[in-house]
């Protein structure tokens, strides 16, 4: 057997894969050319502008830096596997939609999907570089949100739209 | 990236023996937060990983002695909302916070972050010299973009800083690294973990290759429980830092300075335990002017290079302002 290759299964958006993968292809790499699911982004591919924000068993994480191989047996949730099998849109996409919270859009599915992790992190208690009382539960204020996605750069600067469109759908 | 086989080993003693019987060519893997970008720029070309993610505990655990264990693998993410920490090591939960983004947070882990490489420039591209990728290449840092390194304990060979946060407050709260090697299990005070450049940049730690960090413990500390971690940047949020501290400071009923803990990190190649300052504050009064004198005590060997004196300057302010606030909120 080749040692610079493995097999892994992994869940992605619900769906069960049998994968053969060279040893060095991230799970971003393996999403978009391998599965065809390229709604997450390349960006900087080094873990600093989030474009390729994807959930790991229910957690926001970079996928350019998630060797496939290390994640196997892992469930991933992509942009793609974020809305309802009728197609009903998730509240987060919603919102983004509501609040026009893009320009070009590149890095919008990484922005929604860093969303969706962030808000089961507030959920779960977990505060933030900005949560004044670190006992305390944190409201999701601007503070907060701008705080907890410093992990998604926009290039456009659609900050403005974004952050109100994740405070509605966290509220 | 160079082709590189991947493995799992049974336990964290059968990591160790695979790395020991490969050689420094094998690596650990963990959250691969740093590693997997340090290979995609070449700058680190393991052709063997072993996933220690799952061979040592992702747990936060209290010791008999009223302090807590903190396994290898617990993701710093975890570790900062650890309900133990944010009561008992505040500081440590607030470095953590500081450091990185919410999405590296949940992939990497405690020992990884111990081990992460500095964010040199010139050590992350392998088109320039660097003495501690290429030993004896020449250091272009010394003369060079060097206004976010080091201003104190630096070489001639080397001028970079330690990036972590985490280790800073670790520093700070005493901790104690477990370590396991080839021959058995061993332990190692955090600010014996890291190395002064000297003229052996290459080495950021006193591990061997084999050496896997397999927990972290910190012992009871009273009045860490009011600890502080501030850091400070060029933007607000998700950067390195170029100082931060970590602070604890225990108050007698006369007002005095009964004990303190300080840390700086980002001034040089190792979490920098400020020695000299607390033995400066112990049992003298806790106003401002003691407070930046105790600074001035430990920067007093900073040799700072041509574009980055203002890093002294803001350690100092960073000390007096956060001991005044740990002062006053403690007084209130």
């Amino acid at each position: 057997m080749d040692a610079h290759r493995a097999q892994i299964a992994l869940e992605v958006n619900g769906e069960e894969h049998q994968l053969d993968v060279d040893t060095r292809t991230t799970l971003l790499d393996l999403l978009r050319e391998g599965l065809d699911l390229i709604g997450a982004k390349k960006g900087c591919d080094h873990g600093q502008c989030g474009s390729c924000t994807v959930l790991i068993d229910g957690r926001r994480a970079n996928s350019c830096l998630a060797l496939a191989v290390a994640h196997d047996g892992a469930e991933v949730t992509t942009i793609e596997g974020l809305a309802g099998e009728d197609g009903t849109l998730h509240p987060m996409q919603e919102a983004f939609l509501g609040h026009d919270a893009y320009q070009c859009g590149y890095c919008t599915p990484g922005q929604i999907c860093s969303a969706v992790g962030m808000l089961a992190e507030v959920e779960a208690g977990w505060p933030s570089a900005v949560t004044s009382d670190a006992s305390a539960t944190a409201s999701l204020d601007e503070a907060e949100v701008r705080e907890r996605m410093s992990g998604n750069l926009c290039r456009c600067g659609a900050y403005m739209n974004i952050v109100p469109a994740i405070i509605e759908a966290g509220s | 990236m160079r082709p590189f086989a991947y493995e799992r080993a049974a336990d964290a003693a059968a990591a160790v023996a695979v790395v020991d019987g490969h050689g420094p060519d094998a690596a650990f893997l963990a959250g691969g937060t740093n590693l997997v970008d340090l290979m995609k720029l070449g700058v680190v070309t393991p052709d063997r990983l072993v996933d220690v993610t799952r061979l040592t505990s992702a747990e936060v655990e209290e010791t008999a002695e009223g302090g807590i264990r903190i396994g290898a693998a617990v993701r710093n993410s975890d570790l900062a909302a650890d309900p133990v920490v944010r009561e008992r090591y505040p500081a440590l939960s607030q470095a953590l916070l500081s450091g990185a983004s919410g999405q590296l947070r949940n992939l990497a882990t405690v020992g990884g972050n111990l081990l992460q490489r500095t964010r040199c420039p010139y050590f992350q591209d392998v088109s320039k010299p660097c003495n501690k990728r290429r030993p004896e290449s020449g250091c272009p840092a010394r003369e060079g973009a060097h206004r976010e390194l080091a201003v104190i304990g630096h070489s001639e060979h080397c001028v970079a800083t330690h990036p972590s946060d985490m280790a800073v407050a670790m520093a700070a709260l005493d901790a104690v690294v477990h370590v396991r090697g080839p021959a058995g299990e061993r332990e190692i005070a955090l600010v014996d973990l890291h190395r002064l450049p000297n003229d052996r940049p290459d080495r950021d730690t006193v591990l061997e290759s084999p050496d896997l960090i397999v927990a972290v413990e910190l012992a009871p500390l009273d009045f860490a429980r009011r600890s502080r971690y501030r850091k400070v940047r060029d933007r607000a949020s998700f950067a390195f830092g170029l100082v931060s501290l970590a602070a604890a400071l225990d108050l007698a009923d006369d007002g005095t300075v009964r004990d303190c803990r300080l840390a700086f990190g980002q001034l040089a190649h190792k979490p920098w335990r400020a020695t000299r300052a607390e033995a400066a504050l112990r049992g003298g009064p806790a106003t401002d002017a003691a407070f930046g004198a105790a600074a001035d005590a430990e920067l007093a060997h900073a040799q700072p290079l041509r574009d980055n004196a203002f890093k002294v300057t803001l350690a100092r302010n960073l000390l007096v302002r956060t001991l005044s606030d740990l002062r006053d909120e403690g007084a209130a």
